[in-house]
This record gives C-alpha cells, structure tokens and sequence, in this order.
C-alpha cells in the first residue's frame, strides 16, 4: 500500500493511503471525538462531530475523509470546537435527558462527549423534548427511540455486520425513526435478538429486556430453590464491568459472586457444555456413519438458530437435535439434581448468566422444557448480573477465588472455549477424535479452527476419515457459509454462531466505547482468556470430565439414548420473517 | 424548467448524454425524473423508443462501435435527490441520502463506477455548442458566466413564466422589462434566486448582473433557476420561515445538523413571526446557520440557512422590529397586527361589531367603536366588513 504524507495539528505523520482521517489521527496521538463511527461497522459521516479542518470546504467529517498528501488537518480550533459543542446541544434538544433513570448512565457516548465539550446548557430547546417511546414486546431487547440520536450504528450492525435488516430508517427528517418496517415491534420482525445492535448503541435507546426484578425475587422467596450456572464467556467479560482490563478471566469471583448473591447452588454451563459435546458429538459420528443428513451444523446459538429458522429453513435438518449447553443445564437442574437431592423440580428456579439477549428468547421456546416446566426460568446477560453485583454491595474485585457447586460444576477445558468462534469445533473434535478411533489425541488444539476470521475451514484426519469442518461467526457470515453449500460446498460438520466472534462478544457482554474499540478487539481479548484457561485446565476433553462420567453413569445412560433425547435434546420450526 | 426541456425537447437530452458517454467512454446513460412529472417521464419513454428505431442509441451508433443505452429512473419526489450522491443513492435502489465525498461520482458514482452528472439544462446546451460552435456560446454572457440561463420566474410579477437570458443580464431587466414589474402598482421589494436554498436580493441592488460569481458574492445561488420576486407586502422574515420549512420538511434526516438544527431555526423564525422574538435571537439564528452551512453533509443543509442569512444580511430592521417592537413592517405577519378603528371616520353602523367572530368590537350605535386587543384575534373579518376604511391593520 502506498504511503501518504499529512500533518495533523503540526504533527507530521506517515500512513497507508487508504487511510481516513480519523486514522490517521490516531497516528498523531489525537482521538478526533465521534459518535456514528464504529470501527469495523459503519463509517457514513452523518453525526457531524469528528470535523476537522483543512480538508475541502467546510469543515469535513474525519471519519469518511480520506487522506491526501500533504494534507494540514487541524482538529482543535475554536471554529470546530463550537461546532462540534453546538450539533452536540442540537442532539440533545431532541433527546429525552432523563439520564440519571438511564440504564447507560455513565456510560452513555453521547454524555461523555456532552461533559468534554462542555455542553451547560440547553440553547436550542424548543420547549418540547421526546418522550418516552419504548418497543419491550421483545423478551431480549428493549427500544426507545427517544433516546435514539439517529447515528444508525444499530442499524449497521444489523445489517451490514449481521446482514439481517431487521431496522432501518423510515420517514425522513426530524420525524427519521430508525425501527421495523411499518413502526411494527421487535418481536415481530426477523430480528434474531442477537443483541448486536444493543453493544452497537452508543446511547441508552437500546438494551436488554431486564430480568433482574425476577431474579430478586426469586432469591428472596424461601419457597425457591434458585440455582443459577454463567456461560463460559461470562468469565472472560465480567470484570471489564469492575474496572478490569478487556481480556481479564475472573472465574473464581464470578462464581464466589454468584454464592454472594444468594443463590442456593452456583453450577456451570461449562459442565453442560461437556454435556453437549458427549451428545453432539455422539450426533455427528451417527450422523456420519450411518448417511444422516450432513454437514450437522451447531445449535448452541440462539441466535443463530432463530436466524436459520427465518431465513435458512431448509437447513433446518442440518441442526444438531441438541439443546443448548444452558438449556441442558436447565433441564438436568430440574431432573437429574432434582432427583439426586429430593427436590420438588416445581421449586427449583433456575438461572443462566449469558452473555446473550438471544438466550433470553430462547428461554421462553415451548419445546424447551420437560413435563410443563421450562428449562430455564430466567436468563440475565453479563451487564445485568455486574448491576445485581453493585446492588448487593459486594466487592468484586476484592473477592477470593471459589470453585462451583458440586454435581454440575466441573468442566474440561473442552467447555470453557465454548465462548470462543470455534470453540465448540475444537471441543467436538477433541471428543469424536478419540472416540472414533479409540486413541488418545495428542495435540488438543486445532488452531485451524482458532481465531476472529468470519468464516475459517480445515481438514482434520480422524482415524483416516478426512472431516471436512467449517466455522462461520456472525450471521452475516453464517449466510455466505451457507449460499457456498447450497452451490455445492462440501462438509461434514460445521459451527456457527450468531455473533461476530462469537459468544464472548454477545449482545449480553459489556459494551466498550467506540472510542476504545479503536485500539483494542474485544473478540481477540477475551477468547484468549478463555484459551489461556483451557491451556490450565488439566482435563481438556469432555469425555474426560469426572461429574459427566457420573451423569451418565448414575442417570442418562449412554449418550443419545432415550433419556437422553427426552432431557437434552429439541426440534426447530420455519419461521415468518413478519408477524 | 428542465421539466419543460424534458417535455418540449427530450431528444436534445439524449442525444447529448449520448455524446457525453461518448466522450467519457460510458456505456451507459440514466435520466432521474421525478413520477410528479408524467408527461416528461411519458415523453422521454417515447424518444427513447424513437431513438432506439434510428439508431442513435443502442449498439454500434452510426455504426462507430460506440454503445450507448439510456435508463429511467423515477424518483418519489424528494427534493433531496437532486444533490447528486443522493440521486445516485436513489437511482441504486436505496433511500435517497446523499454520502460524503470525497469520493466524487467521478471517482466513485453509480453503482461504485465512475460517473459524471449533469442537469438536463446543460445536456441541453451540448447539441447547440457542437452546431454552433463554442465561440458562438461564449460570444453570450460574461467574462465567466458564458452562454444564456433559463430562470422561472414567479411570485409578485406580472408575467411569470419561464426565461432566458443571457448571463450578465440585470435583475432590472428580467423583472421590470421581461416580467413587467411588480402587479397592482405595488412597490418591488427583494428578489429570491436559486430556489428554497438561495438568498434574496433586495430592491437597492436591482442592477447587480445575473451570473455565478456575482449571485454566490452575494450568499445567493443560480441554483434551479427560480426567480421569485416579492413586493412590499411580504414580510421577509415570514419569507425566510416559508423557505426554510420547505426544507425542513425535505431533509432527509441523515446528519445533525440538517436534521436538527434547521428545525430549530424554524422555531426560532415562527417564534419571531408570532411575536415571541427574543433579545438574541437573530445571533442565535446567524450561530446556527453558520455552523449548519460548514457542518452539514450535503449541499441541500449546507446552503439551507441561506435565506436566512441572506435575509438577516439586507432586512435586520425586519427582524429587529419583529423581535424589539412586536411590529411587523409588512404587516403580513398576523400574530403581530393591530386592527383599529379611526374614530373619525368610524359612523358607528355595528356592523363590524356583529360580525366579529369573537365579540371583541363594542360601542354605541352612532358613536365610534372600538376594537379589544386583548380579545381580538387578528382574523381581518371587521377590515373586509367596514364600508367607510375606518379600521386600519398596522
């Protein structure tokens, strides 16, 4: 790539000519403020904030600015710090203020840059701001687009990044809305509830459906049992929440948090997430042995899973009959705990830390449940169960490590880069490598399968049988994946998951300022936390896991036997993409 | 106009836009018309298909090798699409937003090919100037102005209709000589150029030539070519506030400032035609118009506070009077007027009494009546009613 040479506030830099303004800066040690930039999904100058000056007439947009040789940009004139303070108080008079009821109080992108340019004041109010306007049809994600500043990284994020164009913008003007075609709710178009457009949103206009009223309460009926058990990318996001650097693997205080809180037993989804892979795995070498429809493709995803029922129905077949690791959890909570303690199931409630606002739909599936109670009674994401952490007063950080609960609180290595794109893969590998051709697998780690790439595919040799494996993150991704099978792409197995990187980077995650996101990838980060732990792990397939011998030992019997399939395992429905 | 040359004269159109992809090397050709205008879209369907049967669009033209096809494409009739990102925007099949440049279409246009665009008023020149001859084009107009500029002229003049004249021409000659002045005998007070996104000019300035240089000098535009001239019974704040809310209904929404911040100046220009003016509101207004004007992303907000500024610039005594005095000069703007009844010429009929809508004129029979301010709502009803010019609207 060609180089060019600017001057950006009397700093001289050196960059790629393809280069934006913006980046370039960066070069220069100057952060140019933004609001509708996200790195990697959508740069369309339409906020007007990051002007700068010496670019053409005017003053230009730093992020859709390419760069030019001997450019003189200057981004800290008064000229432009006026402008930026006066589209920042036109924001706001259009903007509902009522910060401090605000989930993203303090953590609002548009505040934050109210306080740097000191915004104290309202010149431009019209005597009317917008009032609240709330779609929580949804049970995952919640909108109020009197919070919306119309920057559209929502709408980027769904439909560029995930390419499900579930929102976008009607009318046009003051009266723009961003939302579902024909003003319908949410939960009635093809959204996913990935939650992507939440972690985009650099306001309070989205976020999760909150669960943690219910959850209170269930902790605070003596009626209840409430066991609760976190994803195994809860761990590698949580302490972001108390001030943690983004990567940092807090699995001992989540689960001594967790017991803080008052739940009567701290499980794991890791341990359920060996459960999955005994079962999946066992699906894919019956599969493969006995002409079932291939590629099997990974059903951990919710979102994914609701993405293919919508627009893929007939890869439907191609679904793993598994429940999802949580789901599993849920339903041997009610079942095999239930049973091994003398607990009435119907008081057992029980709780899933996800990093996912997909999961919280998923929940609520009819077919995931056993003799009329649901598997999971309530979901709450990574963001919610750090506000139940502030609430109580517990000291995260100062928290001694502990270990879950007995029964369904151990986990292989295998389990805990569930959180990871390609995680599952790996995972499954590791098991149906050994279990296939009856020998010990040396090398645990795939690294083909390893990494942030949209779509990644390799070979691996299993007892001479070439298993031809392909793993796509996103849905976006998933679809191209897809379109290349339906032209005739051959696979054996293959994992999707519905966000980009996979669960660590969940619509339920903690959200990171644009800003930050420009020199750090959360994907990147957080899987090699959960990596790293894996590499500590002394058991690292889940065959392996001692609790899980047990399981099956004591309760299910074999792997996709009958009690099996009544417990862990589902079925899929098309779905309309409108209600 | 360009709907005119559309309807009279498609060929003129295509066959220079077939010359133009000549010159480029396009293949390819699109004409983006609004569907408000069936006959140009109907007629240019038709000179199309005439153009397709003699061969001068379509393969190997005149059997030079040269392809040249010719799309339409029918926009909804947003008036943000004739900025050419958007109408590029539209023509793809998207919502009609215009996206930054750089890139330029030039670069980077339809479809994320080079592309040049060029108003059916200039494609309609081309034809001509290969005839005639470039001398014979710029033996018209000013030193940097060349050739003759069609305008539409309307509002306050005798003859409205369409124009053309050759650049360097004055506003005195196309309002008093072509259009006839202003009707009724009323006193010609401003002229706005370069439709809702222009400026006006005010009446002292009637011998500034019309060409580029001298409208943009001015804060105004040629723009589309209208021409709008106003008497003395426009109020040139309520003129401003006309203009503007045209295009605060026609942002398209996509950047702050166009979206917000010409709403706001809306509020604060009705706020000031309502007689709610406050100290500091001019300043405010020219604040936000200056930002709005270097911020915005498009050319539709970056020249929509231009009759605004332009306004300010030759009419402040307007605006002050609004703000300070609660006083319109033109006496157009209602929630400012003051109807009163002149005691002297006043022969106490009632009658303006018992049609008053709102029982605000009491008095005697016989003896003059008088008007409550407090009650009236300025609905001229009394004025039309008087026979004897009694009452009197300041």
């Amino acid at each position: 790539m060609n180089k060019v040479n600017l001057t950006i506030d009397g700093v001289k830099v050196c960059v790629p000519a393809d280069y934006t303004v913006l980046e370039a800066a960066r070069e220069a040690n100057v952060n140019i403020p933004t609001l509708c930039y996200l790195k990697d999904v959508q740069q369309i100058g339409a906020c007007r904030i990051c002007l700068v000056e010496g670019g053409g007439r005017g003053l230009q947009a730093a992020c859709v600015l390419p760069v030019a040789e001997g450019m003189d940009i200057k981004t800290n004139t008064p000229k432009i710090r006026a402008a930026r303070k006066i589209n920042l108080e036109l924001l706001l008079s259009n903007h509902n203020r009522e910060c401090t009821s605000c989930i993203r109080n303090r953590n609002c992108e548009l505040q934050q840059l109210c306080n740097e340019y000191g915004v104290d004041g309202y010149p431009f109010d019209s005597g009317k701001l917008p009032e609240s306007n709330v779609d929580d049809i949804s049970p995952s994600i919640v909108r109020d687009n009197s919070k919306c500043i119309l920057c559209r990284r929502c709408v980027a994020a769904c439909n560029n990044v995930q390419q499900i164009g579930a929102i976008g913008v009607s009318k046009r003007g003051m009266k723009s809305v961003v939302g579902v075609v024909y003003g319908k709710s949410l939960a009635d178009s093809p959204c996913v509830n990935c939650g992507q457009c939440i972690v985009a949103c650099p306001t309070g206009a989205l976020h999760e459906k909150d669960s943690t009223k219910e959850v209170w309460a269930a902790l605070a009926n003596p009626d209840l049992h409430v066991v609760v058990q976190p994803a195994p990318a809860v761990r590698a996001a949580l302490g972001e929440e108390f001030g943690m650097p983004v990567g940092t693997s807090v699995t001992g205080k989540l689960a001594a948090s967790l017991r803080r809180l008052g739940f009567d037993k701290v499980f794991d989804t890791d341990f359920a997430a060996d459960v999955t892979i005994m079962e999946e795995g066992t699906e894919f070498i019956d599969r493969l042995t006995n002409n079932g429809v291939l590629p099997l493709i990974t059903s951990c995803s919710p979102g994914w899973i609701k993405y293919c029922e919508t627009f893929y129905p007939e890869f439907l077949p191609n679904l793993s009959t598994c429940k999802s690791p949580h789901e599993m959890g849920g339903a041997l909570i009610k079942s095999y705990y239930a049973e091994k303690n003398g607990i009435d199931p119907k008081k057992i409630f029980t709780v899933s830390v996800m990093p996912c606002t997909a999961k919280k739909f998923e929940a609520k599936r009819e077919e995931l449940s056993n003799n009329g109670l649901q598997d999971v009674d309530a979901v709450i994401t990574t963001r919610e169960l750090a506000r139940m952490i502030r609430t109580a007063g517990i000291d995260f950080n100062h928290l001694p490590d502990e270990d879950f609960d007995d029964l369904m609180g151990e986990s292989t290595g295998a389990a805990v880069i569930f959180g990871a794109t390609g995680g599952v893969m790996e995972a499954a590998l590791r098991t149906v490598y050994e279990v296939v051709t009856g020998k010990e697998l040396e090398k645990v780690d795939f690294k083909a399968v390893r990494g942030t790439k949209g779509i990644k595919e390799a070979t691996i040799d299993v007892g001479g049988k070439k298993i031809r494996v392909a793993v796509a993150n996103g849905t976006g991704n998933a679809s191209k994946l897809l379109e290349k099978v339906k032209a005739g792409a051959k696979y054996d197995f293959i994992e999707v998951m519905g966000c980009p990187g996979g669960c660590v980077t969940g619509g339920g995650q903690p959200i990171i300022n644009s800003k930050d996101l420009c020199y750090i990838d959360p994907k990147k980060l957080r899987a090699k936390a959960l990596y790293s732990e894996d590499q500590r792990k002394n058991l690292r397939k889940s065959h392996q896991n001692p609790e899980l011998i047990k399981l099956y030992k004591d309760y299910l019997g074999k792997p996709n036997g009958h009690k099996a399939h009544e417990l862990l395992h589902t079925h899929y429905v098309p779905r309309p993409k409108y209600k | 106009m360009d709907r005119s040359v559309l309807e009279g004269d498609p060929h003129a159109v295509l066959e220079a836009m077939a010359i133009a992809g000549y010159a480029i090397g396009a293949d390819e050709g699109y004409i983006y018309v609004r569907a408000e205008y069936p006959i140009a879209v109907a007629r240019l369907q038709i000179a199309i298909k005439q153009a397709h049967e003699y061969g001068l669009l379509g393969k190997d033209i005149f059997g030079t090798g040269f392809n040249f096809d010719i799309k339409l494409r029918l926009g909804a009739g947003a008036f943000v699409c004739g900025e050419e990102t958007a109408l590029l925007t539209s023509i793809e099949g998207n919502r009609g937003e215009p996206r930054p440049r750089p890139p330029f279409p030039a670069v980077k246009g339809l479809f994320g090919q080079p592309t040049i665009i060029n108003n059916v008023e200039t494609f309609a020149n081309v034809a001509q100037i290969i005839l005639n001859g470039a001398k014979w084009f710029a033996s018209m107009g000013t030193e940097k102005s060349k050739g003759t500029k069609i305008f539409a002229l309307g509002g306050k003049i005798t003859h409205t209709g369409l124009v053309e004249i050759p650049m360097g021409t004055t506003l005195r000659t196309i309002i008093e000589e072509i259009g006839g002045g202003c009707p009724n005998g009323k006193k010609f007070k401003a002229v706005q150029t370069g439709g809702p996104s222009g400026g006006c000019i005010p009446a002292s300035l009637i011998d500034t030539p019309v060409d580029y240089d001298t409208l943009t000098a001015m804060g105004c535009m040629m723009g589309s070519g209208g021409m709008i001239v106003m008497d003395e019974d426009n109020c040139m704040v309520d003129i401003a506030k006309f203009f503007l809310g045209f295009i605060v209904d026609e942002s398209c929404g996509k950047c702050t400032p166009c979206r917000i911040g010409t709403r706001r100046m809306l509020d604060i220009l009705t706020r000031i035609t309502e007689g709610k003016g406050q100290d500091g509101d001019i300043e405010r207004l020219e604040e936000l118009a200056n930002t709005i004007k270097a911020t915005a992303l498009c050319g539709l907000g970056q020249t929509a506070p231009n009759p605004v500024l332009a306004t300010i610039k030759f009419f402040r005594d307007e605006y002050e009077a609004h703000i300070y005095e609660k006083r319109c000069p033109a006496g157009h703007c209602k929630a400012l007027a003051r109807y009163t009844i002149d005691p002297e010429k006043c022969k106490g009929c009632s009658a303006c009494s018992r049609k008053c809508p709102v029982n605000a004129i009491s008095g005697v029979v016989k003896s003059p009546f008088v008007i409550d301010q407090d009650k009236c709502i300025k609905c001229g009803t009394c004025l039309d009613t008087c026979k004897f010019g009694a009452i009197s609207k300041k």
